[in-house]
């Protein structure tokens, strides 16, 4: 195992619920209310150092107890090494602690995986659809139950009669 | 900071003034301002709702999602090979970077090895594209900013790379040359010929576009300390690119990932230290000098080979075979329709593009599509930061700001 993600585990005996390698990326998942902690760790200690964050993301799976899977990036530009942190949230209660205090980058970011997937951001600060225009109702285009050629008001076009010729 | 300053005293003057009891009371309230999304500076459809404290920017607000097109969406519903072509409409202007991009991260999924030749090729063509990019940036900056004259004479070289990138794939914008496991075709000797002629020609013309613009005092005013953004910070918002080494801060996947063939060339990474607009203008400028470096030297280091991996499970087979050989045509037409078996696992591959980090997360459950495809593009995050740049300086400067992120909106909302 790599000596990142034995340090990690070694420190959180309790949050951390699964460590993987694979292709030269470490991925880490960590329990819903460990996570700010684990990120604090990430963030702050001279050994990890993970100062840059590269992305944002969300993997929906339906037929899981916990649905959402919360997908963060991080990359170390003194230290050149990444880890990709992971979160399960389940769709009733659907939130989980934002990041937006530790890398100022989270804020879109974090917004975007509201918009697409329906996550909600704890303490962040401007938390609105990005992407989609904000009074849209239609519910949560990434998730894998929204039909890819949408829906809502395409379904009122009427549909003109063959004419004769 | 200055605007700071400046704010102070503007609050100071006024109680202080002598008249300041007799004057009559002045209504002072924040004006919101609309910028775009019409704007013909914002490259696209970006809309900014500004607050404004007389001409100075208070708070600005992107309001993105004009040109949604839910290509992530679109990613879920078929193969790894049909997604090629989405990938030039996210960054239109730079269609080849996108394609390289997505392929390499294909291939980390696959854990697939590009020949030799490919490996030149590809980087031959991504850095064409980033001259082409740079090109298009300086022309839109400058012409943002208000000096129209380097536009057209960016324009003028732009146009023999965008004919030789028709000659190359038929295409100028929407490329989709790249392929899994390697690329479409292969370098023509009057490909190899005209590209060399170019980078004889190409060098001086720099220095011409500088001299627009190194001595020229309209644009050393409105670049010189413009959005000033402190290497911490920038670090912290996430920008890469241009952008972050702009600040000091020397990341670059070619030098600290290395990839493709950059590896085998020599070639430095300018980085600025003021982390302003002029600083990031001169480090694309520089970076136009150091593609023509790392063209010249693949194209001398390049050796004969093939040009796609041998894995008739996930490659497509030479396109001359696919029109005289049943077997091949078979290959090809189950290769688009129904996509090869991907090993099941998640992957992040970023490339350094010329905008900054573009890269690909992949969840693949197996199977011929991607289970689930995020685009981290760097016109979004950049984006992220505009209101952190932007407080405290004046409305035009809003636009310079747009330029300097060099904001494509079709990568920006995807």
């Amino acid at each position: 195992m790599h000596p990142l993600l034995q340090r990690i585990q070694q420190t959180f005996s309790v949050g951390v619920i699964g460590l993987a390698e694979w292709r030269g990326d470490m991925a880490v998942t960590v329990s819903r209310d460990k996570l700010h902690e684990v990120a604090q760790f990430l963030r702050n200690d001279p050994g990890m150092d993970f100062d840059y964050i590269v992305h944002v993301s969300s993997v929906d799976w339906p037929d899981d107890e916990e649905r959402f899977e919360v997908v963060w990036e991080f990359y170390s530009i003194r230290k050149r090494h990444r880890i990709r942190l992971k979160t399960r949230v389940p769709e009733s209660d659907c939130i989980v602690d934002s990041l937006t205090d530790l890398w100022k980058g989270a804020d879109f970011m974090e917004r975007e995986v509201f918009d697409m997937m329906g996550i909600r951001f704890r303490n962040h600060p401007d938390l609105r659809r990005i992407l989609m225009p904000d009074d849209y109702t239609e519910g949560y285009p990434l998730r894998k139950d929204f039909p890819l050629r949408g829906k809502g008001w395409r379904d009122t076009f009427d549909f003109l009669d063959e004419v004769p010729r | 900071m200055a605007f700071e300053d400046q704010r102070t005293t503007i609050y100071k003057i006024n109680p202080e003034h002598p008249e300041s009891e007799t004057l009559p009371t002045l209504r002072t309230e924040e004006l919101l301002l609309n910028m775009g999304p019409q704007h013909p500076s914002t490259h696209g459809v970006l809309k900014v709702i500004l607050e404004l404290e007389g001409e100075r920017l208070v708070k600005s607000t992107p309001v993105m999602g004009y040109l949604h097109r839910g290509v992530e969406k679109l990613a879920e519903d078929g193969t790894y090979h049909q997604f090629i072509p989405h990938t030039d409409r996210l960054d239109y202007v730079c269609a080849m970077y996108n394609n390289f991009a997505y392929c390499r991260a294909v291939e980390k999924l696959l854990n697939l090895q590009v020949p030799e030749r490919a490996e030149y090729l590809r980087t031959i063509v991504a850095e064409v594209q980033r001259i082409i990019g740079h090109q298009f940036w300086l022309s839109a900056q400058a012409l943002d900013i208000g000096a129209m004259t380097v536009f057209f004479y960016c324009f003028r070289d732009r146009e023999i790379l965008l004919d030789w990138f028709d000659e190359l794939c038929g295409a100028r914008l929407t490329t989709s040359w790249y392929r899994i496991g390697g690329v479409e075709r292969d370098l023509t000797p009057s490909l190899i010929g005209k590209l060399k002629q170019f980078l004889d020609y190409f060098p001086p013309k720099i220095d011409e576009y500088q001299v627009f613009l190194e001595r020229n005092r309209i644009w050393l005013g409105r670049t010189k300390g413009v959005a000033v953004i402190s290497a911490e910070d920038a670090v912290n918002f996430g920008l890469s690119g241009p952008v972050l080494r702009g600040s000091g801060v020397d990341y670059d996947l070619r030098k600290y990932e290395p990839y493709s063939a950059y590896p085998k060339c020599e070639f430095s990474v300018p980085v600025g230290k003021n982390g302003d607009t002029y600083d990031r203008y001169w480090i694309r400028v520089m970076e136009l000098y150091e593609s023509v470096k790392i063209i010249r030297q693949c194209l001398e280091q390049m050796q004969d080979g093939p040009i796609m991996a041998d894995v008739p499970s996930v490659t497509l087979p030479p396109k001359e075979r696919v029109f005289t050989n049943l077997e091949a045509m078979i290959q090809q037409f189950k290769l688009f329709s129904q996509g090869f078996d991907a090993p099941p696992g998640e992957i992040y591959c970023g490339t350094e593009a010329h905008k900054g980090e573009l890269g690909f997360y992949i969840v693949s459950t197996g199977g011929g599509k991607p289970y689930r495809l995020k685009i981290r593009a760097p016109s979004f995050v950049h984006m992220g930061a505009f209101d952190h740049m932007a407080r405290g300086y004046m409305i035009s400067d809003a636009c310079t700001i747009f330029g300097t992120y060099d904001v494509v909106m079709g990568e920006c909302d995807r």
